[in-house]
């Protein structure tokens, strides 16, 4: 190994390193954490919030590298969730059984909606995945047989779990499931876009019509991303159920992608660190918002104030808003200065010059 | 029969409202290649701009003057905020598409959030008059009467806006700006005037359904907008992007089929609640995409 690799790995092995270590330091943070640092309720936290860097990695696959706009992402982060909740709960499958069904339609599930949606690109992409989303979201509330548990979700039975990730006791054990997961996937994810099907994609990003010139098949290779992406992206949702110990409707709903949306931008779209950055940002401002919502400071101000602090949701939407306006690149992109990054490079996945659809009808004034 | 009935026209209801959101999303796209992901606001707007003034009016009038008054400030409300967000928010990202659908998702997003957190996240009842929710026996059928105002005014809308895009120059300039936008720029006509005035009237249109979805739903809630948003996207893309009489005619598809699905296969075969009305809408939409990429009607407004 050449110094230079040494180098290279240095960094982020000495970071995986301090991470793991983490549920052996029983610092206390005030004000950053909710409790010492080993404490049940901030190992939660942060293995809640290494999940979300993860699965903001696989929705950064779609968007910032294959210029994919899916609005329908958390249907894949849902089946995650719910299928191996239902297996053994409503079934009384046993776990490795439940997470063959769920790995089976994992694979196969994205695979036939990304077949029929990538038939169209751009803005009308979006709006169809977001729909194929709304079945989820509908069999999530309407509860049919008494499956998912409707609005109330549904409970996972802890007896057919295995041992280690049971209890409040066990939290670090979760806490290292999280932690290998964000860092397999994002290692999976890195070789994804460095290999060859990687540049393609990245190429489609830039101009899917000259790859179509140079002889490739743009819908196979977008095909391929979404159905890796989605994989990866259940496989945390079946992480998250194993640390919320239940299935929640919220995961189904459409909110939950513009989340994945808003991490990947917030952190800076098509980086290498951008969308564990947002993931993990995001995630963790969205609890301390919560809790500054509840603190004494912020019942104590007129309701002019007050109002909108009590809600993180408004919080989070108006600091998208001025990311999108004053930080395009993201937080990836600040103290750099040369050429576009994140959404404006971005631009001209959007405008749909593939074949067929709708997209295509795009305004005549967009090579101006 | 009876049933059959009842459900057509609840579907027609239920589809007046989608094609009060999909046109405007439709006109906004066809002329600026924005998908507007906060229009469902703007319902949301209309609805709680109604329900407020209504519970603001007090005794003045009988409850039918209440209502249209009302109903009339919302809309006044629905266009003024959408024209602002316009002109706020979308106008400075001109030409950066991807960015002004991002811009869209967050206020989407805080201003649901700021609505529940004023006015609670749980449904609020809203006052009726009794009219509206008397029935007419058609065919053996009784029909809340609130059915018909919802059709008739999605009538009138659609045929309001029809006039206004090949009656008027505004309307010309409108079908021109979606043809070829840079032409009518060069011809010296402000394009971007013709943003804002899309905007507006499709927060209007947005708004009214807000109003006739209070009575239609009896309640108001944060995220009536964005849960009728979805089925109004697939509503255009089945329509074809960009097309108002397509969006109106796969509303009527949408919103009816919905209904027999809700009802027909839970009746007959006892098979339990899947929710088979929303997702035979979505598969409805797979299968236009497999046979007609482009939708129903591939055509710009």
């Amino acid at each position: 190994m050449s110094i230079r690799q040494v180098v290279r790995y240095a960094g982020p092995a000495a970071l995986v390193a301090g991470l793991t270590c983490l549920p052996w330091i029983s610092w206390d943070v005030k004000k950053v954490f909710p409790g010492p640092i080993n404490s049940a309720g901030t190992l939660q936290l942060l293995a809640l919030c290494l999940v979300f860097a993860g699965v903001a990695v696989t929705y950064d696959l779609l968007f910032g590298y294959t210029g994919l706009l899916s609005f329908g992402h958390t249907l894949y982060f849902a089946i995650g969730v719910y299928l191996p909740a239902i297996a053994v709960t409503r079934w009384h499958w046993s776990f490795t059984e439940a997470l063959l069904l769920t790995a089976g339609l994992g694979l196969v599930f994205p695979f036939l909606v990304g077949a029929v949606s990538l038939r169209v690109g751009g803005i009308a992409f979006a709006m169809v995945t977001l729909a194929f989303a709304q079945i989820g979201a509908t069999l999530a509330i309407k509860n049919p047989h008494n499956l998912t548990g409707g609005e109330e979700g549904l409970g996972t039975d802890y007896r057919k779990l295995p041992d280690v990730f049971v209890g409040v006791f066990n939290t670090k054990y979760l806490y290292w499931l999280a932690l290998g997961y964000a860092v397999v996937v994002f290692a999976i994810i890195r070789w994804a876009v460095n290999s060859s099907p990687g540049r393609i994609w990245q190429a489609i990003r830039e101009n899917e019509l000259r790859t179509q010139v140079i002889g490739l098949r743009p819908r196979g290779y977008k095909l391929m991303a979404f159905v890796l992406s989605s994989f990866l992206c259940t496989a945390g949702g079946v992480v998250y159920l194993l640390l919320q110990t239940g299935a929640n409707p919220e995961v189904t709903a459409a909110n939950m992608t513009l989340t994945f949306l808003i991490m990947v931008v917030l952190g800076g779209a098509g980086t290498k660190w951008g969308a564990v950055l947002g993931g993990v940002l995001y995630w963790y401002l969205q609890d301390r918002f919560r809790a500054i919502g509840d603190s004494s400071t912020v019942h104590g101000l007129p309701g002019v104030l007050r109002t909108p602090l009590s809600e993180p949701l408004f919080l989070l939407g108006a600091l998208f808003v001025l990311v999108v306006f004053f930080l395009p690149g993201g937080i990836a992109a600040i103290g750099r200065r040369r050429g576009p990054t994140g959404l404006r490079r971005l631009e001209s996945a959007l405008r749909g010059t593939d074949s067929g659809g709708p997209a295509t009808v795009a305004t005549p004034d967009q090579h101006t | 029969m009876s049933t059959f009935v009842v459900l057509t026209v609840t579907g027609l209801g239920l589809g007046a409202m989608y094609f009060l959101i999909a046109s405007g999303l439709s006109l906004i796209y066809g002329l600026m290649g924005v998908l507007n992901f906060a229009h469902g606001f703007f319902l949301t707007v209309g609805a709680y701009g109604t329900w407020w003034m209504e519970s603001h009016l007090g005794g003045i009038g009988n409850i039918s003057i209440r209502y249209l008054v009302s109903a009339l400030i919302g809309m006044a409300i629905g266009g003024l905020v959408a024209a602002l967000v316009e002109l706020v928010l979308i106008r400075p990202l001109y030409q950066r598409h991807i960015e002004q659908v991002l811009v869209t998702v967050g206020l989407s997003l805080a201003a649901t959030a700021l609505v529940s957190a004023i006015w609670g996240g749980d449904e609020r009842p809203f006052v009726t008059p009794a009219w509206m929710t008397d029935t007419t026996t058609i065919f053996g059928a009784r029909i809340p009467n609130d059915r018909f105002l919802e059709i008739g005014v999605a009538i009138v809308v659609l045929l309001g806006l029809e006039l206004f895009l090949r009656r008027t120059r505004y309307g010309l300039i409108i079908r021109a700006g979606a043809e070829n936008r840079a032409m009518v720029t060069a011809l010296g006509i402000d394009v971007r005037k013709a943003f804002t005035l899309v905007f507006a009237i499709g927060g209007v249109a947005a708004a009214v359904g807000g109003a006739l979805s209070n009575v239609y739903f009896g309640q108001v809630v944060p995220d009536r907008g964005t849960s009728l948003l979805i089925f109004a996207f697939i509503v255009v893309v089945i329509g074809g992007l960009g097309s108002i009489t397509g969006s109106a005619m796969a509303a009527v598809v949408v919103g009816v089929s919905q209904q027999y699905m809700n009802y027909y296969p839970q009746a007959s075969w006892h098979i339990g609640n899947w929710g088979l009305g929303d997702i035979s809408v979505v598969l409805l939409l797979g299968l236009v995409l497999l046979i007609r990429p482009r939708g129903l009607s591939g055509s710009l407004a």
